[in-house]
């Protein structure tokens, strides 16, 4: 129990950072909803309900021009594509026991960035620190997207732009210390920062969807990896603990 | 009316792809390949999808590059996720300030 709500005062805490850039991202998701012609309340419900940047803005872009029901959800699926990974990630990182209902429950917390701050901790992974987590950091994001619809712009330009690094900064905060403690991790970062420029530059290449681009790359490059640097199985719990 | 069966077909379908990995994979993975494959998966996922967008985050370039180098030392010298994010913030606020 102790053990519990240490794990949920955890996710609280890092939470609230996130909590904090979340606001602000969903803020000019919120404009772009009143757009597509949502109120406050549908807003708030499309954010609290999906709780996923880069879905809801194609979302958007689809409900703003009728598309039909079928588009949108193949959109979702391609787009959110890359939740199967972390999902399946993290499924390995809690505990094999974790009952059905929890599994079910924190799943829903699979974000780009609860994902980011939960590889960064030591497995077995609590459902409780994604309950903390969850517990700002949802609020903060369908409060953002309902502030967006109202106000338009309540945050002058500069903190909004300040707090938009905020979330590379914590992924950068996962991967750099993971790097400096596996030489294998940090060639792969390495690799990843380059191929992933690369890609962003490329004809062609470059006008694929950034949420496609993320999926190609993160498969193909671990792949490799797996296959040049396979993670010798003690090795592997030793550097996810240290 | 429309507008709430578009957020429960797209909230539908994202909670499926969240959910049914970590609900149905409960054996752990054997295969020394796969377990490589997952290892490696969240340290790519996550470099892949800060850079280069982290660089256009910001109001200026040259903001977020000084943000951009500020986490990546302070992430090297393993401070904190809190303190890495708040700190580099602060340094795209004053740059921000500095140039426009």
């Amino acid at each position: 129990m102790k053990k519990n709500s240490k794990q949920l005062l955890e996710g609280i805490r890092d939470g609230l950072p996130i909590a904090l850039g979340y606001f602000a991202v969903s803020f000019s998701l919120g404009i772009q909803a009143r757009d597509a012609g949502m109120n406050v309340v549908q807003a708030a419900a499309m954010s609290f309900s999906n709780f996923t940047s880069a879905g809801e803005f194609a979302a958007l872009t689809i409900i703003s021009s009728g598309g039909s029901f079928i588009s949108l959800a193949l959109s979702q699926l391609i787009i959110n594509l890359r939740y199967i990974l972390m999902s399946f990630a993290l499924s390995q990182r809690i505990a094999p026991e974790t009952s059905t209902i929890h599994r079910m429950a924190m799943s829903f917390g699979i974000t780009d960035e609860i994902f980011g701050v939960s590889v960064g901790r030591k497995p077995p992974l609590s459902p409780f620190y994604t309950y903390g987590a969850l517990l700002l950091t949802l609020p903060g994001w369908a409060g953002g997207t309902a502030a967006g619809v109202a106000a338009g712009s309540i945050l002058p330009d500069n903190i909004v732009n300040a707090l938009n690094i905020a979330l590379y900064s914590m992924f950068i905060a996962v991967f750099i210390p993971a790097s400096r403690d596996d030489r294998h991790v940090g060639i792969a970062v390495i690799i990843s920062m380059a191929a992933s420029w690369l890609f962003s530059l490329l004809p062609v290449i470059k006008d694929i969807s950034q949420g496609t681009r993320v999926i190609i790359l993160t498969v193909c490059i671990s792949l490799l990896f797996a296959i040049i640097f396979p993670v010798d199985e003690n090795k592997n719990t030793e550097e996810a603990s240290s | 009316m429309k507008i709430w069966l578009y957020i429960a077909v797209m909230a539908i379908v994202t909670y499926l792809v969240r959910m049914l990995p970590m609900t149905f994979l409960r054996k752990e993975i054997k295969n020394k390949t796969m377990r490589s494959f997952l290892y490696y998966v969240p340290y790519v996922t996550l470099t892949v999808m800060t850079f280069p967008a982290i660089v256009y985050s910001t109001g200026s370039i040259y903001s977020a590059l000084a943000g951009f180098a500020t986490a990546l030392a302070l992430s090297f010298k393993k401070m904190s996720m809190i303190l890495v994010a708040v700190i580099s913030c602060v340094v795209v606020f004053i740059t921000e300030l500095m140039i426009l």
